[in-house]
């Protein structure tokens, strides 16, 4: 008896041990977790939140190239600080977007957030550099909001609004006698909204978009509403798709053998960065957009030249607003000698900043979004040929900001 | 909708609904014969169309790569058989869904380090890239009118097996009494494992014949796979035939739901609930009659 | 000392340590034991049907989403709903959901009860997905946390994290307690009998299907609760809070921890999340990033949980025992 009770005692205390020793190895843990104490470092944090993986996720590497090139081209510094890179994968997924946002600020203490390539986790990253008051530029995302109803101080955009790119398709469209359109997109922020600019454009030119079809995203499956678009027979259909969705949809219009039925035209990311995969199908395509890889202005050239050397790969829109989003932290850094956290001094700086740009000279509205040409693309041999300007210096309305 | 594009629509629905029915088709018989939930059949869709792609581009052709990625698909589908799931017979449904879901995760990120994370388009073969014209607007691709074939094709080629076959005859036993089978001397391990590599090579293979068409990105198997599980609850767990039939129904449904313009109150109700109501439809099935349409009622 | 006090003892410790938890630790810590404690509820209502109850949900993720939606529909938009009434608000229509869902998915059993819960998840999911009726796939943002004022009289502040973990905190203890009531009491001990033999159960006058239902509303309920707080959190709800990618993740902190026992889930989920944050912050070698690709490992994980830990991580503790 009394051995079993020593027994059950001696397992009574391997038990509690058992239990306690997981929980204090629990909180070790969990402390390990808090940075170790880290002396003030002279280099700059630069938290990079980009869809690594995913149906954006060319976009998000090509952004990254872009970038990392203009802080080579400044010498590998900004405002005389080296910078040390924080990445996070965003998976284009809105739901994790405030917890990645807010580890790479409250964790990784990044001194500026540069992100996102979709529009919902563009939002849930600025609510969070909203609250925190982290620098923020945006080197993709269009959401409307984020330079409009959601507008803030410490939040800047380098690449568009989804307004402007779709904007001067409207006139484009009318003065080529297509009066009436069926517009054609994903039913996801980014493609309402170019809907709703698209509608206000075309109708300021007098014309009237006949259907507006959707397509759940990121669903590629076309072909119900190819046979659909074939039986309205409009003058003319106007998409937007962007990466993977834009390859497909361009192939299957062509393969529907509505390509030359009935002209297809949308906003340019439908033909950037997907020109090879899109082959023979996106031949002839007139878009809209603030970039051209053809550009013929010398900082383009250049540009072009740099990014092939070091990446052995052409650069599209994507890379030149990654690269914009560094010349701005350079140009802004360089005015605060490397000061960030003056960020009142940085923000005057990034207002009034003039970025020398590829796609050309532009500065910032008052809402922090580019004020920028659109320019009027049709690809030719496989290649997005300026063949003119849709719009001079189209700047976004900036709906419901209050700056 | 006038008659030719009821016609063509027609037509996008049963397009669709054969190649659902190559990839539930494997999956039905993984659940119906071995009792596996395979959560990561989508994944094998996915691998097919990134064979395609790779092996097209190395090979020069999709004609040789669709061979050379069928084998694959077949080595692929013996391995993971014998190395994981041989190893689900005497668990449970619990078990099953945890390991084939962590199969999913690891499928994706091994195809994110072999092939990256671009996405990709896979040139149709020449001898398939024309288009019929059918409408003055419209022409049909005659790769897609291919797909159909193909699928048709393995559609009967499965029947023969199932219904015409010993082995046809070994795996329908095996799938109403293990034990049976097995005192009667049929090795049925080696059963079970050609059963889950003839699934995965299926969906593989569905996935490398809609490359071309599809375009070939992440997490591509995500969405095909929970529209397949449906597939397989109308039809009924372990029949072929009610995959063809489920499949085809959820072709009609979806591709015709999208399309119809139905308002109720404020809401499109049509086109927007058409996703919706395939998942409607399987639920409907699973309370009125489990068995589906074709299924054993137990 | 007998079993019970000793336990007592060591759930007192541990307590004491996470009140303490935002006075020693940093920020970023604290949001993190957050997000653990909200998993760990989701988990524990979860168990409550696969562990206590034997019934496989594959469709879960449903009412912690719906209770999110909730929350973001009811709250006027940049301003903070009550906190009083919104969470209630949030649960009931949790609970309406699984009480609709569960009239109909627990006529099925094996199988087809797995099959009917994921149909209904993503039922639900496509409708969210689809339509615009609640922003459709980038979801609803939720400028605000809501507001835990009481007439006026404000303890705590939700938008202070300190604030909100003590908050959370607070109502995982409460959770937790019930499920060890629940578990002791009648229907504990019915509803476990029903998982072990339930045609026994019926022939000893017990009507299973009733309490198999409000087994499946509790659960419903309290993955409500979880979700709302989610949503708190991450401020956003949309979609894949729905799906069943979410709902296969929740299964498997409720394996990996154990299932049926009282602290299995909580384990599990804490396990889970760190598991997933070590591995994300895996150090690059040699230009080879494996931190991008943790979902490897994780999966990886998975597949040894599900064929060497059928009793999941409290098992391996259970196993210094077995000679009892």
């Amino acid at each position: 008896m009394q051995d079993n009770q020593n027994i059950e005692e001696r397992k009574m205390q391997n038990r509690k041990r058992r239990e306690l020793l997981i929980g204090a190895s629990a909180l070790a843990g969990a402390s390990l977790l808090s940075p170790i104490a880290r002396a003030q470092s002279a280099k700059l944090r630069v938290g990079l939140m980009l869809p690594y993986t995913g149906t954006y996720a060319q976009l998000g590497a090509a952004i990254e190239n872009g970038f990392r090139l203009a802080l080579d081209q400044s010498g590998g510094k900004f405002g005389g600080r080296e910078v040390e890179f924080f990445k996070v994968d965003d998976e284009s997924e809105p739901s994790k977007a405030t917890d990645n946002a807010n580890r790479l600020i409250t964790r990784d203490k990044v001194d500026v957030l540069v992100g996102s390539v979709h529009s919902g986790v563009a939002i849930g990253m600025l609510k969070v550099a909203k609250e925190s008051g982290t620098l923020m530029l945006i080197p993709n995302a269009g959401a409307d909001a984020a330079t409009g109803a959601l507008c803030t101080p410490n939040v800047f955009r380098t690449s568009f609004s989804n307004w402007q790119p779709v904007h001067p398709l409207g006139k484009v469209m009318v003065d080529r006698g297509h009066k009436k359109a069926v517009f054609i997109t994903w039913k996801y922020a980014a493609g309402e909204e170019s809907l709703a600019s698209f509608k206000e454009g075309y109708a300021a030119a007098g014309a009237t978009v006949v259907k507006e079809l959707f397509v759940p995203f990121p669903n590629v499956e076309f072909q119900a509403l190819l046979t659909e678009i074939a039986a309205i027979k409009p003058d003319a259909v106007a998409c937007f798709f962007a990466g993977g969705g834009a390859v497909k949809f361009v192939k299957d219009y062509a393969a529907a053998g509505l390509k030359d039925k009935v002209p297809l035209y949308g906003s340019g990311f439908l033909t950037e960065g997907v020109l090879s995969a899109q082959g023979d199908a996106a031949e002839g395509l007139v878009t809209t957009l603030h970039y051209a890889d053809s550009l013929d202005n010398p900082r383009n050239k250049a540009f072009r030249a740099a990014y092939g050397k070091a990446y052995k790969t052409e650069p599209d829109v994507y890379s030149m607003q990654g690269y914009d989003t560094g010349l701005l932290l350079a140009q802004a850094l360089g005015k605060v000698k490397g000061d960030i956290g003056n960020q009142k001094a940085v923000i005057a700086a990034m207002e009034g900043a003039l970025i020398d740009s590829p796609r050309g000279q532009w500065k910032m509205s008052k809402a922090h979004n580019p004020i920028q040409d659109i320019y009027l693309r049709r690809v030719e041999k496989g290649d997005n040929k300026v063949i003119g300007v849709a719009w001079k210096a189209l700047e976004d309305p900036a709906r419901g900001c209050r700056m | 909708m006038d008659f030719a594009t009821f016609l063509i629509q027609l037509l996008n629905a049963v397009q669709y609904g054969l190649l659902l029915f190559l990839i539930a088709g494997g999956l039905t018989l993984i659940l119906g014969i071995m009792g596996i939930i395979n959560l990561a059949h989508g994944s094998f869709y996915m691998v097919g169309a990134y064979l395609a792609w790779s092996l097209s581009m190395h090979l020069g052709s999709l004609w040789l790569a669709i061979p050379a990625g069928i084998v694959l698909s077949v080595i692929l589908g013996l391995l993971l058989e014998w190395l994981l799931i041989r190893r689900l017979y005497r668990l449970g449904h619990l078990q099953q869904v945890l390991l084939t879901y962590g199969l999913i995760l690891i499928v994706e990120e091994l195809r994110s380090i072999i092939w990256g994370d671009d996405v990709h388009g896979v040139p149709m073969p020449e001898l398939l890239s024309a288009s019929i014209p059918l409408t003055d607007t419209l022409a049909y691709p005659v790769y897609r009118l291919w797909i159909s074939a193909v699928c048709v094709v393995f559609a009967l080629l499965l029947y023969v097996l199932i219904q015409r076959t010993r082995l046809g005859m070994m795996i329908r036993a095996g799938a109403s009494n293990r034990e049976m089978v097995q005192s009667l001397g049929i090795d049925i391990d080696l059963l079970y494992r050609f059963v889950f590599a003839l699934g995965v090579a299926l969906a593989a293979l569905a996935g490398m014949i809609a490359a071309p068409v599809s375009s070939v990105f992440p997490a591509m198997g995500n969405q095909v796979l929970i529209v397949c599980f449906a597939v397989v609850v109308i039809g009924g767990i372990g029949s072929v035939k009610g995959a063809l039939v489920g499949a085809l129904l959820i072709g009609l449904v979806d591709t015709f739901g999208k399309v119809t313009e139905l308002p109720i109150g404020g809401l499109r109700f049509l086109p927007e609930l058409a996703g919706m109501s395939v998942y409607l439809l399987m639920a409907v099935v699973l309370l009125w009659r489990p068995a589906g349409l074709f299924g054993k009622s137990s | 000392m007998s079993r019970s006090n000793t336990l007592a003892i060591a759930a007192v410790v541990i307590l004491i340590a996470l009140a303490l938890l935002p006075f020693v630790a940093e920020k970023f810590t604290v949001q993190f034991a957050t997000r653990i404690l909200i998993m760990a509820i989701f988990a524990m209502s979860l168990n409550l049907l696969v562990g206590h109850a034997g019934l496989v949900s594959l469709g879960h993720a449903a009412y912690f989403g719906i209770a999110g939606y909730c929350l973001a529909l009811s709250s006027p938009q940049y301003q903070a709903a009550n906190f009083w009434t919104s969470l209630p608000l949030a649960m009931i229509a949790a609970g309406a959901l699984a009480l609709a869902i569960g009239a109909l998915v627990l006529r099925t059993s094996g199988i087809y009860f797995i099959m009917a819960t994921l149909a209904f998840a993503q039922m639900l999911h496509s409708l969210l997905h689809d339509t615009g009726i609640a922003g459709g796939s980038d979801g609803i943002f939720i400028y605000a946390r809501p507001d835990i004022g009481f007439f006026g009289w404000r303890a705590f502040d939700l938008e202070k994290f300190g604030d909100f973990y003590f908050v959370v905190l607070a109502l995982f203890v409460v959770v937790f307690g019930f499920i060890g009531v629940l578990r002791a009491s009648l229907f504990g001990r019915v509803i476990a009998g029903i998982r072990v033999n339930e045609p026994r159960m019926r022939s000893l006058g017990f009507a299973t299907f009733r309490y198999k239902l409000v087994c499946f509303v509790l659960a419903g309920m309290l993955a409500g609760l979880a979700g709302y707080l989610a949503a708190v959190q991450f401020g956003v709800v949309n979609p894949d809070m729905l799906g069943w990618h979410f709902s296969g993740a929740v299964l498997m902190m409720v394996i990996l921890g154990g299932m049926g026992t009282l602290a299995g889930p909580v384990i599990g989920s804490a396990a889970m999340l760190l598991l997933e944050i070590g591995f994300q912050s895996l150090p690059a070698v040699d230009g080879i990033n494996p931190g991008k690709h943790w979902q490897l490992p994780m999966g990886i994980a998975i597949v040894l949980v599900a064929l060497y830990l059928p009793n999941g991580l409290t098992g391996l503790l259970r196993r210094g025992r077995a000679d009892e």
